[in-house]
Formats: C-alpha cells, sequence, structure tokens
C-alpha cells in the first residue's frame, strides 16, 4: 500500500484507452465498474478530441456481483460490436474487474465472432502504470494482428536496403505516437518531412491515426523508428525479433539528436551521405550562439519528466543551450535505465520516482533557475517561485496548443528554444536592468510610458534588522527585483549571524550570490 | 408521472468525486481513498487542476501484496495513517473512504476505522464510509459521508434548524443572516465548517436539506428523531423562496413577516434571471444524468427561464426527496433514471435539443455534432444556491448559447 497525492499515470488499462483512441476502427470493451468512464474526459477535454474514446465500460455495480457479471460481459460486446462494427476488438478489465476474474476476453473469444481479431489484455492493474499499459496493449495488438505473417524460423532478415532493387523509394514506419503523449501530432509531422528532406517515405504511423489493417501493413516497411520508446519499445523488438526488422532508435529531439537520427537513417538505408541537411536549417544553432543568448551561460536547469522527454532535455540543455543541468530524474520507471545513463553522464544521480513531493523537494535543494518538466512541475515550480517549461505528459489542456509546435526535428528545436527560454528574462533586459538600476526611471512611480504614476506594488516592509543606509541602498534596487534582493541579502545575514544589514552586506550578499 | 428506466453503460461518475468539495467544506479533515491508482487517477482528474501542494485528500494504492493477504493490508493502512497524521498534525477527522477494490476484497474498513479510533482517541477522529463506483454515484459519495457523520452527532433537545449538505461558505453566511431575519434559529449546518464541531441533533431539530442527494443522511437523521422539512431545493427564486418558506412555516414565524423579509429579494432575483431569461426562453433542454440536481434544475429552467423540457435525466430518483420538486414540473415531462449512454445520446441526436446539461466526457463530442452544452460539473462547484445566485444559476446555461451566437468565421 502506498499514499498518493496527485499520480503521474493513470492505470494501465487508461494506456490501453490511448491506443484504441488514438486509432480508427478499434473498440474496446472495458469490463469496468460505473465511476471509470471519467477516463474519457482526459480525451474529450485535454485532446479536445470531437468524439468519445471508442470504449464501452459493462459499468457493473455492486448488485450484479451476485449475479452474472460474465452475462452483462458477453452483453457488453454484443451491443459494441454490433454498434461500432470494428476492425480489430480489445478486451480488458479495469482494476476492479481484474478481481472478480470473469476473463472476458476469454468470453469474448468464445463469443464466435470468427474473422474478428479478439485481442485480449490482461494489464495487472495493481503493479502497472499507465505507459506500460499503452506499451503493451500497442504491442498485443501488433501482435495478434500480425501473428499469422510471420516468417518461418530461420528466414534471412530482410535487407533493409532492398528498396534500391525493388526499384522504390526506401520506406519507415513510425511508431509510438499517441493520444496525450507530448505534441505527438506536431512530431509526426515534423519527422515526416525530416524523412522526406533525405527522399524517405514514411509506410505507417501507428498507433496514431492507423487503421488494423495499416498494422498489417507494418513489415511492408523497410526498417521501423521507434519515436517513443514508452509506448513503442515492446513492439519494435518483437517485429525486430519475428520480422527481422531493424529499428532506429535515436529520438530527434534537439539538433545533435536529428543529426544522429538521420545519420542512423542515412547508414541503415544505404543512402547517398551527400543528401545530409546541415543543422542549420534549424535556427536554434545561431539563436543558441547570439550574444543576446550569453546570459544563458550555466543558467540551472531542473529536469523532471517521461524518459524520452527528459533524456533529450538533458542533453538539448547542457550541449545546445549551454545551462547547467543540476537536476534530472523521470517517472518512467521501465526506462529508468537509460535517464540513470544520462544523468551519469552530467555527473548527477538520476531520481527516478513517482512521488511528486520527492521531486519537489529534490527541485527545491537543487535551487535551479528554470525548471524543465510535467504539469506537476509546473506547479511546483510555481511554488518555489522559479520559471517553467512543461516538456512531457502528463499534460494539461494547454499542452496541446492550437498552433504547429512540434519538439522533433528542425522545427521542434526552433520551439524548444522559444518556449524554454521565454520564461526567463531577456538577456539583454537583464543586462540594462544592471546598468541603469540607478536611473530615476527605475524609481517606483515611473514605470509607463506613458507619463502615468503607476501604482506601487504593496510590499512587505523592510524587516529591522535593515541599516537606514542598508535601506537606502535596497530602494535604489528596481522594484521587480528588489524583492530578491531583500531576500538574499536577509538570507545571507541570517546564515552568516549578522544582526544588521548595511549596505555593505548587501553588496556581500549580492556578490555571494551573483556567479 | 412515468420514468423511463434505464441500465447499462453510465457515463457518471463515481461518489469519490464528491471529495472535491467535501475536503473544502471542512478544512481540518483529510479523506484517504483506500483503493487503486484509477481512484487517484479518478479524483485528480476529475478536480481538473493539481494546485494544492498537498492537498487534504489522498489515496492509500492497493499493491499485489495486500491483495494476497488481508492481514497485511490492515497493518499497512494503520502505517500508512500513522505516517500521514504524524506528517499532517493539524488533521482533526480522519475519513477511510471505501473503493470498488476495497470493497470487492472486503477489507473491513469499520473496522479499521475502530482499531485506528482506539489508537487516536483524543487526537484524530477517523470515519468510514464507501464512495465505491460499485455503490454510488458522484453526489452519493457526499450522502455517504453525512450519513456516516450522523451517529457521532451529540444528542441535543434544542429547538433549532440543520441545514443539511454542503454549501459554499458564502452561501452559507447569507442563509444564515437571512434565517436572522426572518427570526428561524438557532441554524446549525452538517457537514460544519470544522469537523471537530457537529452540531447536536435530537427531537427538538427540524431539518432542511440543501441538497436534493441526501436520502440516507435523511433517514439516517429521521432516526435520531430529527423531522425532516419537504421543500424544494434553494435552486432558483422560487425554490428559495419556498425553501425558506418551509422554514419560517415550520418555526412560526409569521407569514407577513416571512413575505416582508423575502420579498424584495424576490423582486431582485427575478430581475437578475430576466436577462438570461429572454436568451433561454422557449429553448429545449436536455438533462442527461448526473448530480440528482437534474429536476431541481428543470424546474428553475422551466418556470424561471422558460425553457421546455425535452428529457430530465437523473442518475437516480429518490421520490421521497424529489417529490416536491416533480410536483413543480409541467405535466408529462420526460424523466428518465439511470443510464443507457448509446441509446440516450440517440435520443439527443434524434431530439437536437438547443441545449443538452451533461459531463466532460460528452461536452465536446456533442459540440462537434453541434448541440450546445453545459458542462454539469460546474453546478456542484459555483455557488449556485439562493435567491442571490440566480440570476448567476441562469446565467451558467445561458452563456453557451450566448457564446455560440456571438462567435462567426465567416
Amino acid at each position: 500500500m502506498e499514499l498518493t497525492l496527485w499520480t503521474y499515470e493513470g492505470p494501465p488499462h487508461v494506456g490501453a484507452m490511448r491506443i484504441a483512441a488514438s486509432m480508427e476502427g478499434v473498440h474496446y470493451v472495458l469490463h469496468a465498474p460505473q465511476g471509470d468512464t471519467y477516463a474519457d474526459l482526459l480525451f474529450t477535454m485535454i485532446e479536445r478530441r470531437d468524439r468519445r474514446p471508442p470504449v464501452t465500460y459493462t459499468t457493473f455495480q455492486a448488485r450484479d456481483l451476485g449475479g452474472d457479471t460474465a452475462e452483462l460481459v458477453k452483453r457488453s460486446i454484443a451491443e459494441a460490436v454490433e454498434r461500432f462494427q470494428p476492425q480489430a476488438l480489445l478486451v480488458g478489465e479495469s482494476c476492479t474487474a481484474e478481481l472478480i476474474q470473469d476473463q472476458p476476453g476469454a468470453l469474448a473469444q468464445g463469443m464466435g465472432y470468427g474473422d474478428l481479431p479478439i485481442v485480449n489484455l490482461e494489464l495487472p492493474a495493481y503493479s502497472k502504470k499507465e505507459n506500460w499499459g499503452a506499451g503493451e496493449t500497442f504491442y498485443q495488438l501488433v501482435r495478434g494482428l500480425l501473428k499469422g505473417q510471420i516468417p518461418a524460423p530461420g528466414s534471412p532478415r530482410p535487407d533493409p536496403g532492398r528498396w534500391r532493387s525493388e526499384g522504390r523509394r526506401p520506406r519507415l514506419n513510425l511508431l509510438g505516437p499517441s493520444l496525450l503523449g507530448f505534441r505527438c501530432r506536431d512530431d509526426v509531422t515534423e519527422v515526416t518531412r525530416l524523412l522526406a528532406s533525405v527522399g524517405v517515405d514514411v509506410a505507417v504511423v501507428a498507433p496514431l491515426g492507423a487503421t488494423p489493417a495499416d498494422l498489417l501493413r507494418l513489415p511492408e516497411a523497410d526498417a521501423n523508428v521507434c519515436l517513443y520508446p514508452e509506448v513503442a519499445d515492446a513492439t519494435c523488438s518483437w517485429l525486430d525479433r519475428q520480422f527481422g526488422m531493424a529499428c532506429l532508435r535515436t529520438v530527434p529531439i534537439g539538433i545533435g539528436a536529428t543529426v544522429a537520427f538521420l545519420n542512423e537513417v542515412v547508414e541503415l538505408l544505404g543512402l547517398d551521405p551527400a543528401r545530409l541537411p546541415q543543422p542549420d536549417r534549424s535556427r536554434l544553432p545561431w539563436y543558441s550562439r547570439s550574444v543576446d543568448s550569453t546570459y544563458l551561460t550555466g543558467k540551472r536547469v531542473f529536469i523532471f519528466a517521461d524518459a524520452t522527454h527528459a533524456i533529450a532535455a538533458a542533453r538539448i540543455a547542457s550541449q545546445e543551450l549551454g545551462f547547467e543541468v543540476v537536476g534530472l530524474g523521470s517517472y518512467s520507471r521501465e526506462q529508468a535505465r537509460a535517464v540513470r545513463a544520462a544523468a551519469a553522464e552530467l555527473g548527477l544521480e538520476a531520481l527516478i520516482s513517482d512521488d511528486y513531493l520527492a521531486v519537489e523537494a529534490a527541485m527545491a535543494a537543487a535551487a535551479p533557475e528554470l525548471v524543465l518538466g510535467t504539469q506537476m512541475e509546473r506547479h511546483s515550480a510555481k511554488r518555489l517561485g522559479v520559471p517553467c517549461a512543461v516538456i512531457s505528459s502528463p499534460l494539461h489542456v494547454q499542452d496541446v496548443p492550437a498552433r504547429y509546435a512540434p519538439q522533433m526535428g528542425w522545427e521542434g528545436a526552433n520551439v524548444i528554444f522559444d518556449s524554454w527560454v521565454h520564461p526567463l528574462m531577456m538577456g539583454l533586459e537583464e543586462h540594462l536592468i544592471g546598468m541603469f538600476r540607478h536611473d530615476f526611471e527605475f524609481v517606483d512611480g515611473h514605470m509607463s510610458h506613458r507619463g502615468e504614476t503607476a501604482a506601487s506594488a504593496p510590499e512587505a516592509p523592510v524587516s529591522g534588522v535593515w541599516t537606514a543606509d542598508g535601506e537606502a541602498e535596497l530602494k535604489k534596487v528596481p522594484f521587480f527585483v528588489r524583492g530578491k534582493v531583500r531576500r538574499n541579502a536577509e538570507t545571507y545575514a541570517n546564515e552568516r549571524g549578522i544582526g544588521a544589514i548595511t549596505a555593505e552586506v548587501m553588496f556581500d550578499a549580492k556578490a555571494h550570490f551573483s556567479r | 408521472m412515468e420514468v423511463l428506466k434505464e441500465s447499462g453503460q453510465r457515463e457518471v461518475f463515481c461518489g469519490l468525486t464528491s471529495i472535491v468539495w467535501l475536503h473544502r467544506r471542512m478544512p481540518d479533515a483529510f479523506f484517504l481513498v483506500v483503493g487503486s491508482r484509477t481512484c487517484a487517477h479518478l479524483i485528480q482528474s476529475a478536480a481538473g487542476v493539481m494546485i494544492f501542494a498537498e492537498p487534504r485528500f489522498g489515496t492509500a494504492i492497493l499493491g499485489e501484496r495486500d491483495l494476497a493477504g488481508l492481514a497485511d493490508a490492515n497493518a499497512e493502512l494503520d502505517r500508512l495513517v500513522t505516517d500521514l497524521l504524524a506528517r499532517r498534525p493539524e488533521i482533526r477527522t480522519l475519513f477511510l473512504v471505501g473503493s470498488c477494490p476495497s470493497e470487492v476484497i472486503k477489507l473491513d474498513l469499520a473496522k479499521a476505522a475502530e482499531r485506528l479510533n482506539e489508537r487516536l482517541v483524543g487526537r484524530v477522529r477517523v470515519v468510514n464510509y464507501s464512495g465505491s463506483g460499485i455503490e454510488t454515484t458522484f453526489t452519493q459519495g457526499e450522502d455517504q459521508a453525512l450519513t456516516a457523520l450522523v451517529p457521532l452527532l451529540p444528542a441535543g433537545d434544542q429547538r433549532q434548524l440543520l441545514l443539511v449538505g454542503t454549501l459554499a461558505d458564502a452561501v452559507e453566511d447569507r442563509f444564515l443572516t437571512l434565517f436572522e431575519r426572518l427570526g428561524v434559529g438557532p441554524v446549525l449546518s452538517l457537514p460544519p465548517r470544522r469537523s471537530t464541531e457537529l452540531p447536536p441533533v435530537g427531537p427538538g431539530t427540524q431539518a432542511l436539506l440543501c441538497q436534493p442527494f441526501l436520502g440516507s443522511t435523511a433517514r439516517a437523521l429521521q432516526a435520531r428523531g430529527v423531522t425532516l422539512l419537504p421543500a424544494p431545493y434553494p435552486l432558483g427564486v422560487e425554490g428559495s423562496r419556498r425553501w425558506f418558506e418551509t422554514a419560517a412555516a415550520a418555526f412560526g414565524i409569521d407569514p407577513a413577516h416571512t413575505a416582508a423579509v423575502l420579498d424584495p429579494l424576490v423582486a431582485r432575483g427575478q430581475a437578475a434571471v430576466a436577462p438570461h431569461r429572454r436568451q433561454l426562453e422557449g429553448k429545449r433542454l436536455f438533462l442527461l444524468p448526473d448530480s440528482q440536481m437534474e429536476p431541481a434544475l428543470a424546474r428553475f429552467l422551466h418556470r424561471e427561464c422558460g425553457m421546455e423540457l425535452v428529457e430530465v435525466g437523473t442518475p437516480y430518483l429518490d421520490r421521497t426527496l424529489q417529490q416536491p420538486e416533480l410536483d413543480l414540473l409541467p405535466p408529462g415531462t420526460a424523466l428518465s433514471e439511470g443510464q443507457h449512454l448509446e441509446r440516450q445520446l440517440e435520443r439527443v441526436r434524434a431530439a437536437r435539443p438547443d441545449l443538452v446539461v451533461c459531463g466532460m466526457g460528452l461536452a465536446n463530442p456533442l459540440e462537434a455534432e453541434g448541440i450546445a452544452t453545459k458542462w454539469s460539473i460546474e453546478l456542484v462547484f459555483s455557488p449556485i444556491h439562493g435567491c442571490d445566485q440566480a440570476g448567476d444559476l441562469a446565467e451558467l446555461f445561458a452563456r453557451p448559447l450566448r457564446r455560440r451566437a456571438s462567435l462567426a468565421f465567416a
């Protein structure tokens, strides 16, 4: 038994819903009590979906438990198949139904639907979580649909360069994008463009937007791209083992990773390396080198996200933006090893936890100037007064923007530069504030260019330990950074047992806190 | 009145969701759900935001070990409660809330509460109830929580009015002022603002329900000798007026005095509703089952806002508690109880109503089909009770229509 207040991931059947809702022509019959339908709103509210997820809940009640809940399951399956005419049916149970052991999957298999592929999902609700459920569901669905096509043991692995002899363009599958994943919709578009730029087509994108018929075409591609390991890792490994399909595992988030990804594509498919585009397709490298970005140097950044986005963010922050990564972690236990390795490269110990309070404590201890995290970290950072950019699920409605905002590829790097840097004060601005802080324009009440007197914000009275000259010096600090200067000086004085904060103490504190 | 009873898939929250407003009412109480990750995820998703550093609710998530041995589960629960209370010394009442999985494995939370009470006597009171989806729908969670408090209420013979059901603090303050003006008192509330200040009850107590979904609480109070005052619920001007009048009459207040107090409020409330009535009048309304407040809302929207009622769905129809509302609905109103989601949506599509009141899972899909919706969840989170709020209540329904009328993309 563990106490949970807020949770990063839902139960595994919500992961299964993400697969079903991402696809077309799939229906999911979920043996579950009333109340579990709450999960619909994740899709209709956060993703603003224009239709309910394709899920039929059996909605059993206490009074059904004495009777025949299995009958209820069969009735629900029959109604769902009749009404929705799916091309593939997922059947599973939520946490409560798992306890009553009606085995809905087996019941469905026995209902005589003949050609309708039925996938029995057994997702242990008391030990696993949402992302695992999504990965397992995608794997079971692909396996269930493709098991008839598995080549005989000992068959040679197909050559990823066979497109040349077959007289066609090379093609790859993009596996892993799903609803409630971070910016998947736009990442698919961006990666498709990226591949087109080196003459590669996309065969199947799955699960997002795919039909069961599309999944049957997976082996026709020359290789797979594992875009989101949380969802696609098991499927890619299985396709590799059973169909000999090579898998590209570099996730193209950031300039370095995008370049590496394209290199792998070119090498694997035997393309002409001369076709490789230059990294200046993105503005990030120049923006990062430009003088205004000097102030980004060594900014302390705390990162906590799903494994894919955490690892990518750590690399971009340290190598492409010149930040100092002061904390790195993830709630993805399944991918913990990769996160630990990424942290070790930066001389850090990874925080692998799904306790958001432990994450907040680590965040506070690391004293970052910027937090890159999930919606949970956004709230924690707000409490700590630290700017934050959201880089990963769990999502809020604002993380599904109307505009094109991928994370992957060249444009993804542009988006990342803007969305990580904008929460910080602009470089030149920060500089000017330092230069002109003694000018009268920065004195309270002279902020508006229209010459009006701005109402000064109520400010807590300066605490008694300030001397007159200290207070006078403090007043010269622009009001919008004065609170921070005051806090720093008081902290500094407290830590050293200094009773009176003079102007000298304030400058000492300033020297101490500035790096 | 004919009622269509349906069973099948329900698109309704379970009783755990009530915790979202109950914990705000009693800031010295903690609600500990004993359940699964699904329970935790449900409350978090229904609450919509995760803004509290440490909320006063949480979930003790059962793991495989707890399922394997109930003895261990009990020991684990005790350990977890001890840790929690050590970290939250301000907590005075701990609600152990049963869930679907805890009910199915028959984890005896009543016994756990008894055990913990012995250990924590004098410091924290432990109360248990079930908010499980196999037994409760959405607002029934509050009914179960209050029912669990009834045996703990001290006995008291004084003549008093007891308001039953959570109100927004500001609304409650307003109501107390009005009862004072009417000359009705003393007035106490269940749940109280502080979980330790439980109101005494006895044969002198007359209870007025603020919400129509408190049937089990009402029966438990009656068993303690409390008299229930049947009235329409204080939604809209008319419901609020009759609600106050019922209390005043029970306390023997001169009707002329009652009218003198209420008339100005009624006039002001009607004036506040009037502009929204212009928006809503003649529009056709379909209420999907959600909170059991649907009959009262239908009564308000029909009688005070001039809407036509296509169908009034409710997850459960408590005849006793709803009779004062049913009496005010127009004859032949199509009432439905329970839900078969797909069939009900077929009726919605066939009727093409001007406004559908529904949960968040259905709102965008219906909007995408061209049907205007109002999220029902706002009706349990917003202060909507009383004459003074009638304008705001009408506005909640008028806004989606006004918004649709104001948007143009061509």
